[in-house]
C-alpha cells in the first residue's frame, strides 16, 4: 500500500511538472493551423535578433565564468587553508545575492558607477558591459563558491599545498598546477550553473540596457505568440544541456586520492 | 663542522610553547630520528626545518647558509608526508617531474631524472599511473622518489610509515634507509615508533615537552637512557625501588635481598631510596645461588608471544617482567611459583629523575 502511494505521489509530481512542459511545446508547435510545424522556432532562429542576443549572452556568459573562476577559486583556496575562521562569514556574503533582489544590485551598481562618480562605469558601452559581469557573477555567487568550495573539500588542501612548496612551487604555480585541475569538475559544476543564470537573465541587462537574451525573451513574449513558446523550449533545452554536461563531467572525474 | 646546525630553536602557538630551545648538530649524511609521544614538538621542529612554520626564535642553518627565514619554496629540502600527498590529477611520472619543471631544467634532463628516480625506487613500471590507480606503499615510494628528484640537501620523513601495513612498514623503512645510504642525503626522520627509530637511524633524539629528552645512538638510547621519560618510552622498562646500603660500593636493599651494582653510585646520601631499571632480558631464571645481583620473587603471570615467554614478577613488592626466549621444550613459570632472577649487572640503571 505504502508502495502504491509513492507512485502516485511520484506520478502526481511528474504530472505537475511535465504538463505545462508539453502544453507549452504542444503550442510552439502549432503555429500553422491544423498541423504541427516547426515554423515558430523557424522564425526565432531566422531572427537577427535572436543571434545577437543569443551570442551577447553567450559571451557574457563565459566572461562571467572566467572572472567568478579567478575570484573564487584562489578565495575558496585561501580560506581553506589559512583563514578557516571566516569560512562562516564568507559563506554568509556568498549566499547574500539570494535574499537581495538583482534589482537592488543593478541599481546600487548604476548609483555607485554613474558618469558623475570617480569610476564612470555607466558612461561607456564597454563599462555597462563590465557591470553586467559583474552584476552576472554576484548572482552565480552563492552556486560558484559553493561547488568550488565542495570541490576543494574532497583534496587536502594544506598538504598538496605543502608537497608543492617543498618542491619549490609559488602560489600562481599551487593554484594554477594543483588546485584548479584538481576541483575542475566543481569548477565546471558552477559554470554551468552561471551559464544557465546569465542566459536568462533579464533585470540587470535591461536596467543597464544591453542586448542580451533575457530582455530580448521579454520582448517577445510581449508581442507574439508562439515565438515566445518555442523560445521558451529553447530556454530549457539550454539548460537541460548545462545539467546535462554537469553530469557528464562529474563522471569523468578521476578517483580522489586515498591511501589504499 | 656540521650541515645542518639547529640553535635554540623555540616555537610558540599563542601562549602555547610547543618547542623549547631546542639544539642540534647534523653531520652530512647523517640520518636523524626524531621519536616521541604525540605532542611533544617533533613534527613542529622538523616543519619549523621546512620553513612551513617560522622559529619563534633560534636559527635554522644548513651548509653554512642561515635558512631561518627562508620560504619553504626557497629552501633545497625535500618532504615525505604521511599523507603521501602525490598530486591526484598527475601521473606518477609527472609527480616525479614536478619539482624538475619548477625549477625549469630541460626536458631531457627531466626524463633521465625521473627514469632515474623510479628506478631507485623500482617503479619504473608504474609510470603512466595516477595515485589513486596504487596501493599506499607505492604511493609513499612515489613521494619518495619526488621529494629526491630535485636533489634537495636535506630529505625530511613527516611519520612516512604511519599509515601502511606493518608488513610494508618493515620493507619500506629499510628501502628508505638503503636508498638514504646511496644518495648520501642528510635526512631527518619523523616518528613515533620506537623500533623504527631504533632500526634505520644513526642518531635518534628522544622528545619529550619540547625539549631534547636526550640525543644518542640507537644503543647508547636503549641501553642507557639518561631520564626516566626515555627509559620508560623506549622500549619495555622494569623500575624498582632500592634503599641505599653503600653508596661507594653500590650495595642496594631491595625487600630484604641485597644488590650490587658494579659502580659506585654518587650524589646520593646511604639510606635514601633511589630508582633501579633494567630491560625485561637483562633478567634470567636461575638456580638458588648468592651472586651479586640476585632476587627472588613470586611469579604472578606469565605470557606466551610468540619468539619470547614474557613472565610477570612480584619482587619485594616491585612487580617486574622478563622475558625468556622460546624454544620448543620452554614451560611457563607458574603463578605463585617462586623464582629467582640473575640480573645482568651491567643491564642495570641507576635512574636520575
Amino acid at each position: 500500500m505504502k508502495r502504491l502511494w509513492a507512485w502516485a505521489a511520484l506520478i502526481i509530481g511528474l504530472l505537475y511538472f511535465i504538463l505545462p512542459l508539453v502544453g507549452m511545446t504542444n503550442f510552439s508547435l502549432k503555429m500553422r493551423r491544423g498541423e504541427y510545424s516547426f515554423d515558430a522556432y523557424a522564425k526565432v532562429f531566422a531572427d537577427s535578433r535572436f543571434h545577437e542576443t543569443f551570442s551577447y549572452s553567450v559571451w557574457m556568459a563565459l566572461l562571467t565564468i572566467i572572472f567568478g573562476v579567478f575570484l573564487v577559486v584562489p578565495t575558496a583556496y585561501w580560506v581553506r587553508l589559512k583563514l578557516p575562521f571566516l569560512r562562516p562569514y564568507i559563506e554568509f556574503i556568498t549566499l547574500l545575492p539570494l535574499v537581495i533582489p538583482a534589482i537592488v544590485i543593478v541599481f546600487g551598481y548604476i548609483r555607485l558607477y554613474n558618469t558623475s562618480s570617480w569610476l564612470p562605469l555607466t558612461g561607456s558601452y564597454v563599462g555597462t558591459d563590465i557591470l553586467l559581469v559583474f552584476g552576472y557573477a554576484t548572482l552565480s555567487l552563492p552556486y560558484m563558491y559553493r561547488a568550488v568550495d565542495t570541490g576543494l573539500r574532497t583534496i587536502d588542501v594544506t598538504t598538496l599545498t605543502e608537497a608543492a612548496q617543498s618542491l619549490g612551487a609559488g602560489w600562481v604555480t599551487i593554484i594554477g598546477r594543483i588546485i584548479l585541475p584538481n576541483v575542475t569538475v566543481a569548477v565546471m559544476s558552477g559554470a554551468f550553473v552561471t551559464f544557465a543564470i546569465v542566459m536568462g537573465e533579464f533585470t540587470m541587462a535591461a536596467l543597464l540596457n544591453k542586448p542580451a537574451f533575457g530582455p530580448y525573451m521579454q520582448l517577445l513574449g510581449a508581442n507574439r505568440a508562439y515565438e515566445p513558446a518555442a523560445l521558451a523550449v529553447i530556454a530549457f533545452g539550454i539548460t537541460w544541456a548545462c545539467l546535462g554536461l554537469m553530469q557528464l563531467v562529474s563522471k569523468l572525474q578521476k578517483t580522489p586520492q586515498r591511501p589504499v | 663542522m656540521s650541515f645542518l646546525t639547529l640553535s635554540h630553536l623555540q616555537k610558540s602557538f599563542g601562549a602555547t610553547k610547543v618547542v623549547h630551545d631546542f639544539n642540534m648538530a647534523i653531520d652530512k649524511g647523517e640520518f636523524i630520528s626524531f621519536l616521541g609521544p604525540s605532542g611533544c614538538g617533533k613534527t613542529t621542529v622538523l616543519r619549523m626545518i621546512a620553513g612551513f612554520e617560522l622559529p619563534s626564535g633560534g636559527s635554522i642553518v644548513i651548509d653554512g647558509k642561515d635558512q631561518t627565514r627562508l620560504k619553504p619554496n626557497q629552501r633545497n629540502i625535500g618532504m615525505v608526508f604521511q599523507a603521501y600527498a602525490l598530486f591526484p590529477n598527475m601521473n606518477v611520472f609527472d609527480n616525479v617531474a614536478f619539482g624538475l619543471k619548477v625549477a625549469g631544467k630541460p626536458k631531457s634532463e627531466i626524463e633521465t631524472r625521473v627514469k632515474e628516480m623510479l628506478k631507485l625506487i623500482h617503479l619504473e613500471h608504474l609510470a603512466d599511473r595516477y595515485p589513486y590507480q596504487m596501493s599506499g606503499g607505492q604511493q609513499q615510494r612515489v613521494a619518495l622518489a619526488r621529494a629526491l628528484a630535485p636533489a634537495p640537501q636535506v630529505l625530511l620523513l613527516d611519520e612516512p610509515l604511519s599509515a601502511l601495513d606493518a608488513k610494508i612498514r618493515v620493507s619500506l623503512r629499510e628501502e628508505i634507509r638503503q636508498i638514504q645510504r646511496q644518495l648520501g642525503i642528510t635526512t631527518v626522520f619523523v616518528t613515533h615508533d620506537q623500533e623504527e627509530a631504533l632500526s634505520i637511524s644513526d642518531r635518534i633524539v628522544v622528545m619529550n615537552a619540547g625539549k631534547a629528552d636526550q640525543i644518542g645512538t640507537p644503543g647508547e638510547i636503549y641501553n642507557r637512557p639518561t631520564t626516566r621519560f626515555v627509559a620508560n618510552f623506549v622500549g619495555t622498562l622494569n623500575v624498582i625501588q632500592a634503599t641505599l646500603v653503600n653508596g661507594s660500593t653500590g650495595a642496594l636493599k631491595i625487600g630484604e635481598e641485597t644488590l650490587s651494582l658494579p659502580q659506585s653510585i654518587e650524589g646520593k646520601a646511604d639510606g635514601s631510596q633511589i630508582s633501579i631499571a633494567f630491560r625485561p632480558e637483562a633478567a634470567m631464571l636461575a638456580g638458588p645461588s648468592t651472586g651479586p645481583a640476585v632476587l627472588s620473587g613470586t611469579v604472578l603471570s606469565s605470557n606466551f608471544l610468540g619468539s619470547v615467554l614474557r613472565t610477570k614478577v612480584d619482587l619485594g613488592g616491585n612487580i617486574i617482567s622478563f622475558d625468556m626466549f622460546n624454544h620448543p621444550s620452554a614451560t611457563l613459570p607458574k603463578a605463585g611459583e617462586t623464582v629467582t632472577l640473575a640480573l645482568q649487572q651491567d643491564g642495570l640503571m641507576v635512574l636520575g629523575d
